[in-house]
């Protein structure tokens, strides 16, 4: 074996595979050169034929030429490979920017929005969340909270009474009623917010609905003081309505607070009533079983719907309870 | 309650320099909102003068009547003016504006051609000078009560500033111009009178018998004033100023003796009601009406009267609804020349059942409900008297008391408590001064307080903190952020309510909130039965259309889809998150333990088991399209598989496994719905909506729901994970011949049953229903796993024996051979 003519087989390979101008040319420059005709495939069958010494030297010879060879086939396939490629994937660019098919665009309703909110940052101050049930005993939704049979406070807010009266449910008319049960159930130091549905007589109209949600927060500690409602309050009123809000808060009359106050925001340059709070009344305190010597507290109530109509400009109801997917859909989830 | 300031200021040295403005920010302050400040005759300027009618000539040729009405305006010649109203006669003095004048809403008065004549002016209502709502008619008024030709804007006391304020229901003492004026001088500092103290000596002389008063019950009234007074002339008129401060009040001038009693309630807020005393048979007695009958109140209605209502009676009838109206039939009327005045300070609760249960709040009711000060019985039938023999001939004949009033009890504070609720060191000599401000009296050295007559509110710490507060000012209030606990959490059941409905809302589903109001109709029109349609009713319902409570979701979606579709909506999902209500129990009498201390553990148990149980329920109603219809063409409908999938999803997400069969319950079709089950229990329903509801709300055909009992789904079980095999899997195929009303899913549980603890999954890959006599074709794939070796081929041919030859045992069915 000449090992000239071996070093000719490597060139000729080489050369046959570099003038392959795709991979078709490239299979059957691969057969001529490196497939079982070929002069290197037929050397290597020839080995046999030697005598050992012989074999030894010829067939490294022939192994290291097929090494090249299969070097270069595999430097040209992956350079025919890639031309194709690219050709093959320009070809198939398509439109991007057509619409595709994606599901409905769903979301929460801006209510559940606004209490996850509202919940997520009374947990971060370290509020627990309490819920109750929204058709109530008469007992927990008045008289556990001040408000006597016939005293005008009751005609305050329009009941919806359940037959037969005699029951005493009602569908209750504010989330009060699960301050009452915190306080029946734990004792101090309580911290909790009471969001959920309430109902009262009003018609249905730009700014009333007869059934809308509340959050309430009940704080009952010891040396708790007015000072600590206003810095609650003033803190709520940041996170809801930025970091300009001011909060303002006037003398007023609930019979489950003493004293009571209404609470107004400067918003939007004018002043907006958002709530009710107060000192919790002792004889409320006291009907739960909380020591009045050693215990205070702090209560405040706002309706959800108000906050959410003066935050996002909303200006009317309709729109918040009708279920128009066109309304509720522009909040996605509210992230 | 309105309050004008030129009466305010009768009891308030308020100087000049302070503006309406700052007097209704005092107000605010100090815990009486101020809804409006109405500028009164801001915005009209004369010539307004008083005008005799001397001369009317009807003008018949129009649609509606017209004068053409001549006037003495104190001018040289007559004035001749056009005219619509027709409530007066020759003789009568009136108002005119003359040309030159401009009227509310900028309306100036010129001398015009009308109806064929020249009118030099207009013959004014108060409605259209801006001091009144009543448009009746013109204003007119007695014959030399006025002058004629005289400025009436001055006569009338146009020109004032009258404050609306609300007054919360615990300050009753605030709807009277004595204690709106008090709390504006509390607030600003400013020297108060009060128009008490001017009462308090007034004495008047017996001339004869007086009708005698009793009350049968103290717990009814503490104390009753009754004044007889007699040689009344009817003829008497209300002076002008007095009329025009009820006026401005939002009242209307009645008669001399009405007026009066209104006026003194007005100024003082005790309410007093006026009696023909000709009518009175023997004494008068404040007792229970004791036996259902009817009674005719002054404005003219019948009310069946309830024999616990509060009256004040006769000898032989109830003559007044105590504290709220009086009686027809013994109001004073054009020839009463006996009066017999009442002044009660009744209990507020009695009086207040008494407007509840005849839906009448009248001024009278609305201040005594809310507490009147017990001392104005004396002091405001004194001043009745004090009015009326001022303004007409009358004379006072006699005044007998029954009962004595009550006042509420000393109080002792503690000034460090006052201090300790407000956050503030407010110093006890402070305190002691703005107790006396609201007309306490205290002991300095004991903090003993003795509270004013008039404040039946003040009973105890709080109260007074309330009142040091409100008056030191709560802008004084530093902001703090209370000390708090480190940590707080959502509770399960709360964080799984969210990550479903975050779930469905990234799911294409919109949730919706629904009124979970409904009514029989649609109960039965869903065909809900039994104790899946009874419910709760509402007593008194916002409208009758919406009586009851909802005892299921979809309804609520049903209504919300109709809307959106009859608003252009095609393709959509909803979702609701709620509470039904389904009365599963009898309802008991209310428990009402007492207040004031802890009620017994077994109270508390009774009141919440009182409550019937509240199903937690999240449905979804799946209307048309999955997907938007775009430039691909047709998409693919929601059908009952999408709304099962839902439900699974839901118990997926709560790591919960289930077990389904085919359901036959409403609003469902009975062949396309499912129940999902948890340990055996129903927990969610879903399927093809019935084809019947789908019509009756519109909704296109086969629009699908589903409804899962949150509130019923077990808490998550503690996850023990079973090790991730890493041997080589086995396949298996099998396809089963079985009767098409086998369930797949019961194939699938025996194929599952039967494979053992080795078969690692098992799914439907093919469904073949086109075989012979009702047959269908179930493949499945079963892949088998062993943990710790390479199962043998024939292994898994045993393991696949063992799974066909259980679900031909369970279903019947045939391996199908190729």
């Amino acid at each position: 074996m000449n090992p000239a003519d071996v070093a000719s087989w490597i060139i000729d390979a080489q050369s046959a595979f570099a003038a392959a101008e795709d991979l078709e040319q490239l299979k059957s420059a691969r057969l001529a050169h490196a497939g079982d005709k070929s002069p290197v495939a037929l050397a290597s069958r020839a080995l046999g034929t030697l005598s050992a010494d012989q074999k030894a030297s010829v067939g490294k010879l022939i192994g290291e030429a097929k090494a090249e060879i299969a070097k270069a086939l595999a430097l040209q396939t992956e350079k025919l490979e890639q031309e194709r490629d690219s050709k093959v994937l320009l070809e198939e660019i398509v439109d991007i920017t057509l619409p595709v098919r994606r599901s409905h665009r769903g979301g929460l309703h801006p209510i559940s929005i606004i209490k996850n909110e509202i919940s997520d940052f009374f947990i971060e101050q370290g509020f627990s969340v309490e819920e109750g049930p929204e058709l109530e005993s008469g007992w927990l939704n008045f008289d556990a909270l001040n408000i006597p049979a016939d005293h005008p406070a009751r005609t305050m807010q329009d009941t919806f009474f359940i037959e037969p009266i005699e029951s005493g449910l009602v569908l209750r008319t504010h989330t009060s009623p699960v301050q009452i049960r915190t306080m029946l159930a734990q004792e101090p130091p309580i911290y909790v917010i009471c969001p959920g549905r309430t109902f009262r007589a009003d018609e249905l109209d730009a700014t009333h609905s007869p059934v809308f949600h509340q959050v309430e927060g009940l704080v009952v500690d010891k040396g708790i003081t007015m000072a600590h409602l206003k810095g609650t309050l003033d803190n709520f009123a940041r996170h809801m309505f930025g970091p300009d809000v001011t909060t303002r808060l006037r003398p007023s009359f609930f019979p489950f607070t003493e004293p009571s106050a209404e609470v107004d925001i400067f918003f939007n340059n004018q002043w907006i009533e958002w709530g009710g709070c107060g000192m919790v009344n002792p004889k409320v305190l006291a009907t739960c079983g909380i020591d009045t010597d050693v215990y205070t507290g702090f209560a405040f109530g706002m309706g959800l719907e108000r906050t959410l109509m003066v935050r996002h400009g909303i200006t009317d109801m309709h729109d918040i309870v009708e279920g128009d997917l066109r309304f509720t859909r522009q909040f996605g989830v509210g992230l | 309650m309105r309050a004008p300031l030129s009466w305010i200021k009768e009891f308030v040295e308020i100087p000049a320099s302070i503006t309406a403005e700052q007097i209704s920010d005092a107000l605010i302050r100090v815990g009486f909102e101020v809804e409006e400040i109405i500028h009164q005759g801001a915005d009209l300027t004369g010539p307004l003068v008083f005008a005799k009618v001397l001369s009317i000539e009807e003008i018949t040729e129009f649609k509606k009547a017209i004068r053409y009405v001549g006037l003495d305006c104190g001018e040289k010649q007559t004035r001749y003016v056009i005219c619509g109203a027709t409530n007066f006669v020759v003789g009568d003095l009136v108002l005119a504006a003359l040309p030159g004048a401009v009227l509310p809403g900028d309306f100036t008065i010129g001398a015009r051609e009308t109806y064929g004549k020249v009118s030099n002016g207009m013959i004014c209502s108060a409605r259209e000078l801006g001091i009144g709502d009543d448009h009746a008619g013109i204003m007119t008024f007695a014959e030399g009560s006025v002058a004629i030709g005289s400025d009436a804007i001055e006569g009338l006391l146009i020109n004032d500033v009258i404050f609306d304020v609300a007054v919360n229901p615990d300050r009753g003492y605030a709807l009277s111009i004595r204690g709106i004026a008090r709390e504006v001088a509390g607030s600003l500092g400013l020297k108060y009178t009060d128009p008490v103290d001017a009462l308090r000596k007034l004495e008047f002389s017996e001339t004869g018998k007086g009708v005698s008063a009793k009350i049968a019950d103290s717990a009814t009234a503490s104390v009753f004033y009754l004044r007889t007074l007699s040689h009344f002339d009817p003829k008497a008129r209300t002076p002008i100023w007095m009329r025009r401060r009820i006026e401005k009040m939002g009242m209307r001038s009645i008669s001399l003796v009405v007026d009066v009693t209104n006026y003194v309630m007005l100024e003082l807020g005790q309410p007093l009601h006026a009696f023909d005393k000709s009518k009175i048979k023997g004494s008068l007695t404040i007792k229970r009406a004791g036996k259902a009958q009817p009674f005719t109140t002054l404005d003219g209605q019948v009310r069946q009267l309830d024999p616990d209502d509060l009256m004040v009676c006769d000898d032989e009838q109830p003559l007044a609804l105590a504290g709220t109206m009086g009686g027809a039939f013994s109001e004073i009327s054009e020839t009463t020349t006996e009066i017999a005045l009442e002044a009660v300070r009744f209990d507020p609760t009695c009086v207040a059942k008494n407007s509840r249960r005849h839906k009448l709040s009248s001024e009278a009711s609305r201040r005594l409900e809310r507490s009147v000060d017990p001392s104005l019985a004396q002091y405001a039938s004194a001043r009745f008297v004090q009015l009326l023999t001022e303004n007409s001939p009358a004379q006072h004949v006699a005044t007998v008391i029954a009962g004595k009033p009550e006042f509420s009890p000393m109080v002792k504070v503690d000034p460090a408590y006052i201090s300790r609720i407000m956050g503030v060191d407010v110093a006890p000599a402070e305190i002691v001064k703005i107790l006396r401000t609201i007309g306490c009296e205290v002991e300095e050295k004991t903090f003993e307080v003795n509270p004013p007559s008039w404040r039946a509110d003040l009973l105890s710490q709080a109260d007074f903190t309330e009142e040091v507060a409100r008056m030191v000012g709560f802008d004084k209030i530093p902001s703090i952020l209370p000390p708090r606990p480190k940590h707080a959490s959502l509770t399960h059941a709360q964080k799984r309510r969210r990550a479903v409905s975050t779930m469905l809302a990234s799911r294409g589903l919109a949730e919706v909130q629904t009124f979970p109001f409904t009514n029989q109709e649609t109960i039965d029109a869903l065909g809900f039965l039994g104790e899946r349609a009874s419910t709760y009713r509402i007593a008194n319902p916002m409208s009758e259309e919406f009586p009851l409570l909802r005892v299921h979701m979809v309804p609520g979606l049903l209504e919300v889809a109709q809307r959106n579709i009859s608003r252009g909506a095609k393709d959509f999902a909803i979702f609701e998150m709620g509470s039904i209500f389904r009365s599963s129990q009898k309802l008991v009498p209310m428990i009402s333990p007492a207040l004031d201390k802890k009620p017994k553990k077994e109270e508390i148990e009774a009141i919440f088991a009182s409550l019937p149980p509240q199903a937690f329920h999240v449905a979804g109603l799946l209307v048309g399209k999955v997907e938007n219809e775009d430039w691909q063409g047709k998409a693919r409908s929601y059908t009952w598989q999408d709304a099962i999938a839902f439900a699974q999803e839901v118990l997926q997400l709560c790591n919960h496994s289930w077990t389904i069969k085919r359901s036959n319950i409403a609003p469902w079709h009975p062949g396309r719905c499912a129940e999902l089950l948890i340990d055996g229990k129903p927990v969610a329903h879903a399927g093809e909506l019935h084809p019947r509801i789908v019509e009756m709300y519109g909704l296109p055909e086969r629009s699908a729901a589903f409804a899962v009992a949150l509130n019923a789904l077990p808490d998550s079980p503690l996850v023990h994970p079973t090790m991730v095999g890493t041997m080589p899997a086995a396949l298996q195929d099998v396809a089963l011949i079985v009767d098409a009303s086998v369930n797949a899913s019961d194939v699938e549980a025996a194929l599952r049953a039967g494979g053992g603890e080795l078969l690692e999954s098992i799914s439907l890959f093919d469904r073949y229903d086109k075989l012979a006599d009702g047959k269908i074709s179930l493949a499945f794939s079963l892949v088998f796993r062993a943990t710790d070796r390479t199962l043998t081929g024939a292994e898994v041919s045993a393991l696949r024996d063992s799974a066909v030859k259980a679900a031909v045992k369970a279903t019947g069915a045939i391996l199908r051979t190729a």
